[in-house]
């Protein structure tokens, strides 16, 4: 490959690579990012191009490996172009019957494609599934269609152009006031002005300075970051150059966690190509523009998301917050401006250059331009990574997206924002997605975690399990996250166990507000999120807790189980199943509960059959004596 | 380097300071006293402590800072005393308390009227005496440039050691665990475990 030396050079190769391409040639899309990886795409791939060869088909149908559509409840996902037919939750054995049904006899296999949840109805096209129907694909469309290890599929779908735009004709002032104009906010978290911190890096005195991508993602259940850079790398390396040309950097870094082999496989070799074509490296197509980028390998720690920890991780460190009076924008990578921005905030930058700062504005509403990804998960039916316009409401995400709450259960709380998010209730559902309205109930965007939680959900287990992530995560440098922490997790402990007292929600209120307003870093001023959130929207449940009652009956320490004699039918299925031998009967007799020896896994409750509701789990209310062993269950009358 | 110099206000009262201050410095100058655990006058400022937090005021904004770390401004305003910050001083003493009961940390207690026993130890747990300051780490580093003394582990089980291997690079000039720098006497405790320093605390 001869190094592209203009925008010229790099139009004419975008010509060639798609004059290969025939649109009428049939393609077979793969999803493989890490989801579908997990659900077996390695041997899918491999059983289509097996089928393929024995229907000596090999070389008149393409096999593609695509990044994550986000649909990833219904993968792996299989894409037969040119038609477009989406089918869902593909198995090996599935390839001879795709192969030769639709590849051969252009007829569809039905039982492969969605099935509506209402209607039974089947869907053939991915864009006519509610799941994506109801989305807006800015960022993450082209994950779906391009080959992540091919630098050419990217460039045929228009890839590099707003590159080689900004380097052939936009001083990079022009670029920095597009998109200051096109009020870009940072993805990861605070939602800061992209444009304003990339003009502090600019005007910091220096020579060197520094562009950072900060993909170390750490909320637990969100994998946005994951997804973009695994599935689509040189979008955001795109957009990395262009910020760099504006901010008059030079050498960028992409941190990205170890725990995402694939992302940095990807990005690895995105790098090697886009060098390979003169995209990075010296006199970027012939403009005199340099600019390298090396990734930075994240060893594991949550703290490290935070902007001046991952910069102490760059330089060697540990990666340990500090204090950011003085902004790292201005002194930070060895003490050099660096401007850090999200994965989704520099994958966004293309996009703005390409259709400029107005079409950009006309998406959002007045303080959140643009689209948002968010990984949609919990108890909600879709599950997967969804890309709206900011402003939708929060309903719409979950009822439209997401189909709702499964088992016909009824929604508590979503929690937006990864761990340091506060959990919002039902009465706010109709709240815009959009960083100051989140901010206003208790909560706030961050990178883009929702949570969904159902009436099983206990939300003092809930505020218990962020708190002891956050507290593990700590790095323990400042005193009000390291101890504050560790007690909140205490009380909370306290509290979910039935030795909770009325002072305990005192000092949980006491702590927090420390936490947040002495904290050193984002992750301890948040860390109490979860647990104020709860006490505003749910106190009740924490009061109840006090008083020895788990609403939600979660709590093990507070809930019995208990057969009821008049319902039970001595079928057995519960002692058969309870692991610790608690439950004793015999045929025709009422099964009984041990509650020296009940371990409250709830294996009984389980297994006893629907149509008998034996079992009862019981909080907060005296549980009936045991009947005498041998007590003949009652016939049926 | 010629020096500048700038007005503040600190408790109401009008103040000069250089720039390049911090408003930790600038307070203490200026009389104005500022309890901190982790500031040492030799030692670069660390923000781990947070009881220099103070309230300052720009541009009609006000907001909590780490004193130690903020850099004095002109025309900043500063509150060290109000409701705010002696209830963050007093939650953490008493979240300290515990940890390290002898040593300075009593003396403010009264003060800030924190309450020893409100988060008491767990089982298990024993008073190490240590805050985790990092002084006698950053001493070690920044005045020794040595480190032989470092943190070990993360949140809850960080702690200060002198391992094995960094503390070959001791010299034994025991500057770390004077009072200098160290204030609660930590390292009274850590010669114990490592038997083979023993000796180099001798005499403390």
């Amino acid at each position: 490959m001869t190094k592209l030396e203009s925008a010229a050079d790099l139009g004419k190769l975008r010509k060639q690579i798609l004059s290969r391409i025939d649109p009428k040639k049939p393609c077979i899309t793969i999803c493989s990012g890490t989801g579908c990886q997990a659900s077996g795409c390695e041997k899918i791939s491999a059983a289509f191009q097996e089928e393929l060869k024995n229907q000596k088909l090999s070389d008149k149908v393409d096999v593609r490996r695509t990044g994550c559509h986000g649909f990833c409840e219904k993968g792996p996902i299989v894409i037969i172009y040119p038609e477009e037919i989406c089918y869902l939750q593909v198995k090996p054995e599935d390839a001879s019957e795709v192969v030769s049904q639709t590849i051969k006899g252009g007829k569809i296999v039905d039982r492969l494609l969605y099935a509506d949840a209402a209607t039974g109805k089947r869907i053939a096209h991915e864009s006519d599934i509610p799941f994506y129907k109801n989305q807006k694909r800015l960022i993450l469309d082209n994950n779906r269609k391009i080959d992540p290890k091919s630098i050419d599929d990217y460039i045929a779908l228009n890839g590099y152009s707003a590159l080689a735009k900004t380097l052939s004709g936009l001083s990079p002032k022009q670029v920095l006031d597009e998109v200051k104009k096109a009020n870009l906010r940072g993805r990861g978290g605070a939602g800061f002005p992209a444009g304003r911190k990339w003009e502090t890096t600019r005007n910091a005195p220096g020579d060197v300075k520094y562009v950072i991508v900060n993909c170390d993602e750490g909320d637990p259940g969100a994998y946005m970051d994951r997804s973009l850079m695994e599935g689509n790398p040189h979008l955001v390396i795109e957009g990395l150059i262009i910020g760099a040309y504006a901010i008059g950097s030079h050498e960028g870094f992409i941190y990205v966690r170890q725990e995402y082999p694939l992302a940095v496989e990807n990005t690895e070799l995105a790098i090697k190509k886009a060098e390979e074509y003169g995209l990075l490296g010296k006199n970027i197509l012939g403009s005199g523009f340099d600019f390298k980028i090396t990734i930075h390998r994240g060893a594991g720690a949550f703290v490290s998301g935070e902007s001046s920890a991952l910069m102490c991780a760059i330089e060697g460190k540990v990666g340990e917050p500090r204090p950011k009076y003085v902004h790292s924008s201005v002194k930070g990578v060895w003490d050099r401006p660096s401007n850090l921005n999200n994965v989704e905030t520099w994958a966004t930058v293309p996009f703005i250059i390409n259709n400029g700062a107005d079409w950009f504005n006309g998406i959002g509403t007045k303080g959140s331009k643009g689209t948002k990804i968010f990984s949609l998960v919990g108890k909600v039916n879709n599950t997967g990574l969804v890309e709206v316009p900011m402003g939708m409401a929060l309903r719409d995400i979950i009822e439209k997206i997401g189909g709702g709450i499964p088992n016909g259960k009824k929604f508590k709380a979503v929690q937006t924002g990864g761990p340091s998010g506060g959990c919002i209730p039902e009465k706010f559902l109709d709240l815009p997605v959009d960083f100051d309205e989140l901010a206003q109930a208790g909560s706030m965007m961050g990178s883009g975690g929702m949570i969904i939680m159902d009436e099983d959900t206990c939300m003092v287990d809930t505020a218990k399990y962020f708190a002891n992530f956050l507290a593990d995560e700590s790095c323990g440098k400042c005193v009000p996250c390291r101890e504050g922490l560790k007690q909140i997790c205490k009380i909370l402990d306290k509290i979910s166990t039935g030795k909770g007292k009325e002072d305990d929600i005192k000092d949980l209120e006491d702590l927090a507000e420390v936490l947040r307003d002495a904290s050193l870093c984002s992750l301890g001023q948040t860390a109490a999120n979860p647990v104020l959130s709860t006490l505003r929207y749910f106190r009740g449940e924490y009061e109840a807790h006090i008083r020895g009652e788990c609403p939600a009956k979660v709590c093990k320490a507070l809930i019995t189980y208990y057969i009821d004699p008049e319902k039970c039918r001595a079928c057995g299925l519960c002692l058969k199943n309870c692991p610790v031998g608690a439950v004793s009967g015999k045929k025709g007799a009422v099964h009984i509960i041990d509650q020296g020896k009940c371990i409250k896994c709830g294996a009984c409750f389980d297994v006893c059959p629907e149509k008998f509701d034996a079992v009862a789990r019981i909080s907060g209310r005296p549980v009936p004596k045991a009947v005498p062993p041998g007590t003949e269950i009652k016939k049926r009358g | 380097m010629k020096m500048t110099t700038i007005t503040m206000k600190i408790d109401g009262k009008s103040v000069k300071a250089e720039e390049g201050m911090t408003v930790f410095q600038a307070a203490r100058n200026a009389g104005v006293g500022i309890p901190s655990i982790c500031f040492n006058e030799k030692l670069e400022p660390f923000g781990a402590c947070r009881f220099c937090m103070v309230e300052v005021t720009k541009d009609k904004k006000t907001k909590l800072v780490a004193s130690c770390c903020y850099p004095a401004e002109d025309g900043l305003e500063v509150k060290t005393k109000s409701e705010r910050i002696s209830k963050i001083r007093k939650v953490l003493l008493e979240l300290l308390l515990p940890l390290a009961p002898s040593g300075p940390l009593s003396d403010m207690a009264k003060k800030y009227g924190a309450d020893a026993s409100r988060f008491p130890l767990g089982k298990g747990e024993e008073p190490t005496n240590c805050t985790l300051c990092g002084r006698c780490v950053r001493y070690c580093s920044e005045v020794k440039k040595l480190n032989a003394v470092g943190f070990v582990g993360r949140g809850v089980n960080r702690r200060v050691e002198l391992v094995s291997e960094l503390g070959n690079e001791c010299i034994t000039c025991r500057e770390c665990y004077g009072r200098e720098v160290c204030e609660s006497g930590r390292f009274v405790v850590l010669a114990e475990e490592f038997p083979f320093l023993q000796f180099v605390y001798r005499g403390r």
